[in-house]
């Protein structure tokens, strides 16, 4: 069977890929930030998984308006980096994991989740912003294959909070089910609070963030309380894209250990986090 | 007006637009607010008139307009007065 052995929720700003691309961590205005990643990095260079999957929405790059699925999942065995209007980041295209995909989509349709399928798919920002915080120096490859699963977060009507967090469980489910020995890493994107458009553009609430980085790790069913309403509410419009990170949540066990958190603002026109958990049963003391 | 918006991610059709923006509006179907808020760069209104940022935003930055440079727009502030709000923690509004 595959087993999850940690969760990785970090923001996917596409500044901050730029500010990577760009040499820039050591700046004043983001050394914070980058500081702050140092030692999840450590961690993970420790733990590296056999495949990630990585639960992220697409910004008007790989996907457009025509069609928007609520959950979908990519089942290719490699994702072009998108050029999003600026070039291609420089960073390798992700290999895909089919095997896993198609397993992961067979499983997850089963339990009641309608998957869209993407058998072809270029990856934005929402994803490799999230494999750089991972890892800044990837070289020629990505530490390992990866498995896309998007969530529709920019347009009306977004998945509620409840349902990201059942998807989560299911994804779990679907994981342990796997007939091959694996490692998995789960990364959760997005967030925290900001909003980009409107009157509120600016918008940051550091106490909300703070409550969410807070019960996500101890107690994700009081995320899943929260409506739609209340995320665009209290964490803004682009904000709610935080119910990503509880799709991570609901594949890890119900208690998980803390490794690191880090939270920054801003990052851009955003408040930014990282959190790492250990998803493996502590050691007998 | 967003597949309008979506479409300007190749070289080819950034500069198909730029040659002729109000031509390139109307092969889209855009409505005639739709295309004087384009023409105009009127953010607000682009949003307004059923625009996604994701996709205003690829417009802006052919223009090499800064996410905080629409953020002053729309909140009545200069891009620095933004930033420097960003800077101080954010809006709370």
């Amino acid at each position: 069977m595959a087993e999850v052995i940690w969760g990785l929720a970090t923001s996917h700003v596409p500044s901050i890929g730029a500010a990577m691309d760009r040499g820039k961590t050591e700046d004043e205005s983001w050394k914070d930030l980058f500081d702050g990643y140092a030692p999840a990095r450590a961690w993970l260079a420790e733990h590296r998984p056999d495949v990630a999957v990585v639960i992220y929405n697409d910004h008007a790059n790989g996907v457009d308006l025509d069609v928007v699925p609520t959950f979908a999942i990519g089942t290719s065995d490699h994702y072009d980096v998108a050029d999003e209007g600026f070039g291609k980041r420089p960073v390798p295209d992700v290999v895909g994991h089919p095997e896993l995909s198609l397993h992961l989509l067979e499983s997850l349709v089963d339990d009641g989740f309608d998957m869209t399928v993407f058998q072809e798919l270029d990856v934005d920002h929402g994803l490799t912003v999230p494999l750089s915080v991972w890892t800044p120096d990837p070289g020629e490859a990505w530490p390992c294959p990866v498995v896309p699963l998007l969530v529709n977060v920019i347009q009306y009507p977004q998945p509620t909070a409840a349902r990201c967090y059942a998807l989560g469980q299911a994804l779990g489910r679907a994981i342990a089910s796997f007939p091959q020995d694996l490692t998995v890493g789960v990364l959760g994107t997005g967030g925290m609070s900001h909003q980009l458009a409107g009157a509120r553009a600016g918008f940051i609430n550091p106490e909300f963030d703070a409550m969410f980085m807070e019960a996500v790790e101890t107690d994700p069913q009081r995320l899943t309380q929260l409506s739609r309403q209340d995320y665009v509410r209290e964490a803004g419009s682009e904000g709610i894209e935080m119910i990503m990170w509880l799709v991570m949540r609901g594949a890890m066990a119900a208690e998980v250990t803390k490794v690191h958190s880090h939270y920054f603002v801003p990052a851009s026109n955003t408040a930014a986090a990282v959190a790492l958990f250990d998803n493996r049963a502590p050691a007998p003391a | 007006m967003n597949k309008m918006f979506m479409s300007l991610r190749t070289a080819e059709a950034r500069e198909r637009f730029t040659a002729d923006e109000a031509g390139y509006c109307a092969s889209f179907g855009l409505s005639p607010e739709q295309q004087q808020a384009v023409l105009d760069r009127d953010w607000q209104a682009m949003i307004d008139l059923g625009g996604s940022i994701f996709y205003v935003y690829k417009l802006a930055m052919m223009d090499g307009r800064s996410m905080q440079y629409l953020g002053g727009v729309f909140t009545g502030t200069s891009e620095e007065e933004f930033l420097a709000a960003l800077r101080a923690g954010g809006r709370r509004g």
